[in-house]
């Protein structure tokens, strides 16, 4: 597999192609990367995060190989932080369900976010695993080129799990 | 695209479900023949202000069976017990070596344990990889455990991943389980969406009102194998599109399905398809969506039949268990019936009907639409029957 560009973004700040180019928070890179999204707003944090990532590797891609891409992200929780926060709106003494945060309860809503703002009509999938385990990743990634023909997929490791811990490790890769 | 390569078949060797309508493959078949649904009306499940209609499992019988089939009960949820009975029926009926580091556990599931979320902020059995892991340690399998979280699609999806899985050829056999058990949290948002119907669902129906969701475990073990024999199920296309559109409703086009579908029919002969086994939930815009889908991929005439009468809407099972009715009707020479329809209610007229009907067509095609603008497809062949 050919690695076209690589991500990643801590609460450090964003590094890309091994580059730092930015310190700044998620919704920093947002307004510093993208702010043309309104839409970015409704986002959960998981999405967020998955989405200036996604925003930071496709930036410089041309149109035409978008569309038969494939987003395939792993992480290990989820959508707990989300799944928390719905938890919360159904309690017996205050019980107000939102839609809106509902369809948020979903780990794969992130892949249905970058593929909607690129355009990208290919495979999205989701894998939840225990850690951060880059063979089986990369296991699967290879899988994916034997029985599918994606133009490129944008995969890696997108995981959030407070302000002060989340990571995104994403590649756009090549068979 | 495996026979192209001339040189794996993947074979479906085992299967189980486990659902309100029976526990076991064969009693699920014999009761979705004779018309069963398992879906009634609930007041006060769950703590919800707001009654339901669903297809609940009688969690005192399973709890009970699983205190006499499975050791150690007591370390696992409700959830995790029917992952474990589901599996364990289908892995006895195979006799492969669960534990053996060529086997490849897979788990499909939308929210695995989130009912456990209020009774703790940090229970480490919400984590779906930890349940996946408690799940295939049971059967003594030390490999990494996949789980497959693709909303609705994910049954489907977590076929083809194991299909890749095979192809890769690190493992030969992999037990892919799919299971969601319901809960306030679940059913709460599907009410807050107004996605739910009052009534018994009415797939494809003009006036059809929402979904049911419902309780199911399935398995399918598949295998990789050199050679190809009559009368076992193989693995004949899969894929999995996204629509690009919107993230709680489903695209006016069909595009991603319509895309799930075209490739499918790449691999497929369209004249030896018995079935489309299509998501029919029954909510106005997912029933529209798929008619327009098959109606572009030019399957009008080809039957068209959803399950989703006899068990709601399974969430994570429902690719897995509707995979397992489709190879049962097939078996049986027939197309289940759609349970709930009457009139057709969509703007193309897709060939369905609430009859069971005949065929003697040897390959099926399960399609699967859910939140994230996820489509999955997935289609089976019979070995040597023509």
């Amino acid at each position: 597999m050919n690695t076209l560009a690589s991500v990643m973004i801590t609460p450090e700040g964003a590094t890309l192609n091994g580059k730092k180019i930015s310190s700044q928070s998620v919704s920093g890179l947002y307004r510093e990367f993208a702010g043309d999204y309104p839409k970015f707003f409704k986002m959960d944090s998981l999405c967020k995060l998955g989405f200036i990532a996604a925003e930071l590797l496709l930036k410089n891609m041309s149109e035409e190989g978008k569309e038969n891409a494939a987003i395939i992200l792993f992480n290990r929780n989820g959508s707990l932080i989300t799944d928390r926060n719905y938890q919360k709106t159904i309690s017996d003494n205050n019980y107000f369900p939102s839609p809106a945060l509902f369809v948020y309860t979903l780990a794969n809503i992130v892949t249905g976010e970058i593929a909607i703002r690129h355009k990208i009509y290919g495979e999205s999938s989701f894998y939840v695993l225990s850690g951060k385990d880059e063979d089986t990743m990369d296991d699967i990634v290879r899988n994916t080129f034997m029985t599918s023909d994606p133009s490129f997929i944008l995969t890696g490791w997108v995981d959030y799990d407070s302000e002060e811990d989340y990571l995104a490790d994403l590649k756009l890769v090549t068979k | 695209m495996e026979r192209e390569m001339g040189s794996i078949v993947i074979t479906k060797i085992a299967d189980n479900i486990i659902s309100p309508l029976g526990l076991g493959t064969r009693d699920n078949f014999n009761a979705v023949l004779a018309g069963k649904t398992g879906i009634r009306n609930h007041i006060g499940s769950f703590g919800l202000p707001e009654p339901f209609c669903a297809s609940l499992l009688n969690r005192d019988e399973i709890t009970h069976i699983a205190c006499n089939m499975i050791e150690e009960v007591g370390k696992y949820t409700f959830f995790e017990k029917l992952c474990i009975l589901s599996a364990k029926d289908a892995i006895d009926k195979c006799g492969i070596l669960a534990h053996g580091q060529d086997v490849l556990f897979v788990l499909s599931t939308t929210k695995g344990n989130v009912e456990y979320l209020t009774e703790s902020q940090n229970n480490s059995c919400c984590y779906l990889a930890e349940s996946a892991k408690k799940i295939a340690n049971y059967f003594g399998n030390t490999n990494t455990p996949v789980v497959v979280s693709n909303a609705c699609v994910s049954g489907v999806c977590a076929q083809i991943a194991a299909v890749r899985e095979l192809l890769g050829g690190r493992y030969s056999c992999v037990v892919v389980i799919g299971c969601d058990v319901l809960s306030k949290f679940i059913i709460s948002g599907f009410q807050s969406f107004k996605a739910l119907s009052p009534e018994n669902c009415r797939p494809y129906d003009k006036n059809r009102l929402g979904l049911n969701l419902g309780e199911a475990a399935g398995t399918i073990i598949l295998k990789s194998e050199k050679t190809e024999k009559e009368n076992f199920w193989y693995y004949a296309a899969g894929s999995i599109h996204n629509d690009a559109n919107h993230i709680s409703g489903p695209s006016r086009t069909g595009e991603g399905s319509y895309r799930v579908l075209k490739d499918i029919l790449r691999k497929v002969d369209v004249n030896e398809i018995g079935f489309v086994n299509a998501h029919g939930t029954a909510t106005a815009y997912n029933d529209e969506m798929e008619s327009i889908a098959i109606h572009r991929a030019g399957l009008d005439e080809i039957c068209v039949n959803g399950l989703k009468g006899y068990y709601g809407h399974t969430l994570g099972a429902a690719g897995i268990i509707e995979t397992i009715l489709s190879m049962q009707a097939i078996d049986n020479g027939v197309v289940l019936g759609t349970k709930g329809f009457e009139t057709s209610g969509t703007s193309f007229n897709l060939n369905i009907s609430n009859k069971t009907r005949e065929t003697s067509k040897n390959t099926f095609v399960k399609i699967l639409s859910g939140f994230g603008g996820s489509n999955a497809g997935i289609s089976y062949r019979k070995g040597g029957k023509k």
